[in-house]
């Protein structure tokens, strides 16, 4: 099993999912998080002075999902997050030792 | 003199808009501070409606009305307030208006001014210092300068303020309220320091709707602040009341106009900040210009301060709020432009300025008026928090200032981020302890 996790903008969220959800994929775990990259943060003015502000807003996705569907799923993500400007984020894999549903008790690719 | 129900209605109608002022100011202070520091600086201002209050129905009135014969103060004496309660007010003139309006009214602006200084030191003071310096405060520089200022003597005027009876123009209180609150934020940003971070760490308003609700009820309550002061329902009233109008919607112009050519955008911050400036500006000036230089002040005045809020930055003392940029230098502008814009042709009792054939008298005046009250606030101030800072310590430690002072100094936040369920993590490891113990 794998998880993907995926940093991509907030308005871009609604298109990830459904494009996920068009993959069969029922689940994810989101959250608001903040970062920066090569694109850095961007600049405010509060009478006259200026605030550098590094940290970016971003939504964290993560999905749990088979060994053989995550090319499929990350090639998904980039699909329906990608607008082309800097700042799009970024998605990566990693390999999960188990995964247990707590309702049931169930392991493996059953708990997916 | 019969009593007139018409100006007493006014009067008091001012006083409770006057009175919204003050929590209109909480809210203007309260979006511009960081999340962590809101409800304290709310504080700060709702702190002075309860101690001012009780401080003026005390002694308060009788300090700066009272009829003394000095030019310097009015009597040390009780107020004896609510002995007087049919008697009708006279401050140079008789005024068909019962004392207690006129000291009612007089009262919301003895409130409003040590709030004003609470913007200069934000995120950083001692709650319970803060306290006893609002009571020290009104009582050696506030009540003291409303006497120089705006009491015009007894019923045979005498025992008049001594800028009052030099024929300083200041209708409703550039001096006594903002310069004097502008040179006191500017002395106590000194004596308590720059912020953990300043200049470092971005500060940028939390809750910029939050200012714009302040500016709106500041502006409003202005209105009472400014025609009330006629002290009665008339043309003077009237007058007062479209200058602070139309010198408020040129100062947010003028404001915007800077931000945009220096900053390129017109921000919302700038729009708010400007309104208030052009408030202060006419607030001395209101009663005795015409509405074209009421527009023309209040433009200056937008254009000027939304300059003047970068001096901190160039002599360093963090004045957080901008008290300093807004109501010093908003006060200055508008104390001295009655010397160039004053003419009796609008209201009897002013006089004319350089504009009007008057010549260099009255500016001369008017900057006797400002740089004096400046200078007494300023050092009066500069002591008082020095000696508050030595006995009761005015700053709070670097730790609970990193922490927020909400939490340190009154144990609660303003605002619940935990979680979107609305139930937090926080909250069910933490459980809830009332005083009769932890519920079944």
């Amino acid at each position: 099993m794998k998880l993907v996790t995926a940093i991509v903008k907030p308005f871009k969220l609604e298109d990830v999912k459904v494009a996920l959800e068009a993959r069969g994929i029922h689940g994810m775990t989101v959250s608001e998080a903040s970062g920066f990259g090569r694109q850095r943060g961007h600049t405010e003015v509060y009478r006259g002075a200026e605030y550098t502000v590094d940290l970016v807003p971003k939504v964290r996705i993560e999905v749990l999902i088979d060994d053989e569907d995550a090319e499929a799923v990350v090639d998904a993500i980039v699909a329906a997050a990608q607008s082309g400007r800097i700042g799009d984020g970024k998605v990566w894999v990693i390999p999960v030792d188990s995964v247990t549903r707590v309702r049931t008790g169930e392991k493996g690719s059953a708990a997916l | 003199m019969e009593l007139s129900a018409g100006d007493t209605a006014w009067v008091l109608s001012a006083s409770a808009m006057v009175l919204l002022m003050t929590p209109g100011l909480a809210f203007f202070y309260g979006g511009m501070t960081r999340a962590k520091s809101t409800l304290n600086m709310m504080m700060m201002s709702f702190i002075s409606i309860g101690i001012v209050s009780v401080l003026w129905v005390i002694y308060g009135y009788s300090f700066a009305f009272g009829d003394s014969g000095s030019k310097w103060i009015g009597a040390f004496d009780w107020s004896h307030l609510g002995e007087v309660v049919n008697d009708l007010t006279s401050n140079g003139a008789p005024y068909p208006i019962p004392v207690l309006a006129f000291a009612v009214f007089q009262l919301m602006f003895a409130v409003i001014t040590p709030a004003l200084i609470s913007g200069s030191i934000a995120d950083r003071t001692k709650f319970v210092t803060w306290s006893v310096f609002i009571a020290i405060w009104v009582t050696i520089v506030y009540f003291p300068v409303a006497h120089w200022v705006f009491d015009f003597g007894g019923k045979d005027a005498t025992g008049a303020g001594w800028l009052a009876a030099r024929g300083v123009l200041d209708f409703a209180g550039g001096t006594a309220v903002h310069i004097n609150a502008g040179a006191a934020g500017l002395a106590l940003a000194i004596v308590l320091g720059k912020r953990v971070g300043w200049r470092k760490d971005p500060m940028r308003p939390h809750n910029l709707p939050l200012v714009l609700i302040g500016a709106g009820l500041l502006w409003f309550g202005w209105f009472g602040f400014n025609a009330g002061s006629a002290l009665g329902a008339n043309g003077t009233a009237a007058l007062a009341f479209m200058n602070t109008q139309v010198a408020t919607a040129g100062a947010v112009a003028g404001w915007l106009i800077v931000e945009r050519i220096r900053d390129g955008h017109a921000t919302s911050l700038g729009a708010a900040s400007g309104a208030v400036a052009g408030l202060v500006a006419i607030t001395p000036a209101c009663a005795f210009v015409a509405p074209w230089a009421a527009v023309v002040i209040g433009f200056i005045a937008g254009a000027v301060c939304a300059t003047a809020v970068a001096l901190k930055y160039k002599f360093g003392y963090d004045d957080s709020l901008d008290v300093v940029g807004v109501h010093l230098v908003g006060g200055i502008i508008g104390c001295l432009s009655i010397g160039f814009f004053g003419t009796k042709a609008v209201n009897a009792f002013g006089a004319d300025g350089l504009l009007y054939g008057g010549g260099f008298t009255l500016l001369g005046k008017q900057a006797i008026g400002a740089f004096s009250v400046l200078a007494y606030s300023f050092v009066v101030t500069l002591i008082l928090g020095f000696i508050l800072d030595k006995t009761l310590g005015f700053r709070i430690d670097r730790d609970a200032e990193i922490e927020g002072i909400d939490l340190t100094e009154h144990a609660e936040t303003a605002y619940d981020f935990e979680g979107r369920s609305g139930g937090s993590i926080s909250g069910a490891l933490s459980g809830v302890r009332t005083t009769e113990g932890a519920p079944a």
